[in-house]
């Protein structure tokens, strides 16, 4: 595929014409570079030799503020702020990486209510993705569907904790606020209506032709390279690695539920494709369905706050967390110093490892498949550039 | 492998190198950590990798880390075969701090690499393309080293706006 040299054109004179190489600047403002992402492009006519990306446009000190907080909790705000279609995860994993180091127990109430959140958050980050992929990819339809779907799931949210988009909903050691009765029959009501859209999405999306003729051959990432490059989430098991990680290092309650990983099987083309990536994404969506479908069944009854600590003043020492986000491992690494202040965090951040990978998988590509690689590795430049 | 058991054997198939620094923590609260020596991590790197019962295929994090006269280089490493993980330490005085890079191993430690550059100004000998990633090209000093200071003016504009 790197081989992508085309013959330069010869005059009837038997002269070759000068053909040269050119740098385009892609972004920073350009509607599918999914925010402000600039791609300094290497190019032979329409054929791409190189991909240089440069981020930090949206860099916000998170790390530097976190040293700054007087107070662990006080660093959920912006935790949320860092992947911000999908906040509910970032607390996730962030409470997750805090409980470690402090050796909480939390209620088994709360671990519910939580992978009830983090399920139901995936669904929502995944139909931005799919929605807009499909927006790249010139079907504006599904975006609209998505979006309407989408705001159910939002408003879910916002009947439990009042914000719609940034919750500060988990904290360590629990939840801002319990679930409010309705919550439940209205979750069921959203997941049994949910399923018959996901068949509707897959008609009209996934298997349209134009779709399929468009990503089935595009952007080939071989499941060696994902995992030399440290790909996770549905970039990795697009490449056909059965690689999760709420089962391969399990944390809160998820091996209650019985569950499937989705992988892609190169259905229509290779294996590692953008359509694998998409169709990963859209198997996931009824994944988390099915999680949510059962945690609602089983949720016990508790206190979500019994175990929310007084004054957080962990022992010296430090701690790696990962939690699986939409986009793929999310993990925080945590030094303490004894102090309240948290010594030094640093988020490792799917979408930041994840978009590393693109020279090595847009290489000899047509500049209209680009954009197609770019939206299905699915960046929020949020948490790239953090 | 159990963290015992891994490092075990990183100190008998390093028992002949004099300055290998193996320093094993195990205990909690930190995560189980092996320190090394700077000057030998890519040799333990490779075989963290190749050997048959290590296989550390994922590196999962790489951070810098300010110690206010040391800075330390963290690396989170993890084995999708084997299914066991191990942090490898590596530390070096922040005058001039270098290490070398891994990026020759786990491709992944390219962009980390870079930002722990960016942010702490670890210098990684034999890295590519070492480059400042999240800030300004023209950027100067590294803001997460405890001793920063914020400069006054950036290009012009006041920085403390």
């Amino acid at each position: 595929m790197s081989e992508a040299i085309i013959a330069p054109p010869i005059s009837s004179t038997g002269r070759s014409l000068r053909t040269e190489e050119m740098i385009i600047n892609m972004g920073p403002q350009h509607p599918s570079t999914h925010g402000v992402l600039r791609l300094e492009l290497i190019v032979d006519g329409e054929i791409v030799v190189d991909v240089v990306p440069h981020i930090g446009y949206l860099h916000r000190c998170f790390e530097k503020h976190c040293e700054h907080m007087t107070n662990y909790q006080q660093v959920i705000p912006y935790v949320d702020r860092m992947d911000y279609v999908c906040s509910m995860n970032n607390e996730f994993a962030y409470v997750v990486a805090a409980e470690r180091l402090l050796k909480i127990q939390v209620p088994e109430r709360v671990e519910y209510i939580r992978v009830i959140m983090a399920e139901l958050q995936r669904i929502a980050s995944h139909l931005i993705a799919v929605g807009t992929y499909g927006i790249d990819i010139g079907a504006f339809t599904p975006f609209l569907y998505c979006f309407r779907d989408r705001e159910m799931i939002l408003d879910l949210f916002e009947m439990t904790c009042g914000a719609r988009l940034l919750y500060n909903y988990m904290w360590i050691g629990g939840l801002s606020h319990d679930i409010p009765v309705e919550f439940v029959p209205k979750a069921k009501e959203f997941c049994g209506y949910f399923r018959k859209q996901l068949r509707d999405f897959n008609d009209l999306l996934t298997y349209n032709e134009i779709f399929v003729k468009r990503t089935a051959n595009v952007g080939l990432l071989p499941a060696d390279v994902a995992v030399n490059f440290a790909c996770s989430g549905p970039m990795l098991r697009g490449s056909g690695v059965n690689w999760d990680l709420r089962r391969d290092d399990p944390y809160s309650v998820y091996h209650k539920f019985d569950w499937d990983i989705a992988v892609g099987k190169g259905e229509v083309g290779p294996v590692g494709s953008c359509w694998d990536r998409h169709i990963v994404r859209m198997a996931e969506m009824e994944q988390s369905i099915r999680i949510v479908e059962q945690a609602l069944e089983q949720i016990p009854e508790g206190d979500v706050q019994s175990a929310i600590p007084k004054r957080i003043r962990p022992n010296p020492g430090e701690v790696y967390a990962r939690t699986e986000s939409p986009r793929g491992e999310l993990g925080f690494y945590i030094v303490s110093d004894g102090t309240g202040t948290p010594y030094r965090i640093k988020a490792r951040s799917p979408g930041f490892v994840n978009l590393s990978v693109i020279n090595e998988i847009s290489r000899g590509s047509m500049i209209a498949d680009l954009v197609a690689i770019i939206g299905s590795i699915d960046i929020v430049l949020g948490e790239v550039d953090r | 492998m159990t963290p015992q058991e891994i490092s075990e054997k990183l100190a008998a198939k390093f028992s002949g190198v004099s300055d290998i620094g193996l320093e094993a923590k195990l205990d909690a609260p930190v995560d189980p950590t092996i320190k090394v020596s700077p000057n030998h991590i890519l040799e333990v790197a490779k075989f963290l990798r190749d050997d048959d019962d290590m296989q550390f295929d994922f590196l999962s994090c790489l951070s810098g880390v300010d110690l206010k006269g040391k800075l330390a280089v963290v690396y989170q490493l993890f084995s999708m075969v084997k299914r066991h993980k191990i942090t490898i330490r590596v530390e070096v005085p922040t005058e001039n701090p270098s290490v070398p890079s891994v990026e020759s191993i786990w491709r992944t430690a390219n962009w980390h690499e870079r930002e722990a550059y960016d942010l702490f100004g670890i210098t990684f000998a034999g890295h590519p393309d070492l480059r400042r990633i999240l800030l300004p090209y023209d950027w100067e000093g590294h803001p997460l080293r405890k001793d920063y200071q914020v400069p006054e003016f950036y290009n012009g504009m006041k920085v403390p706006y």
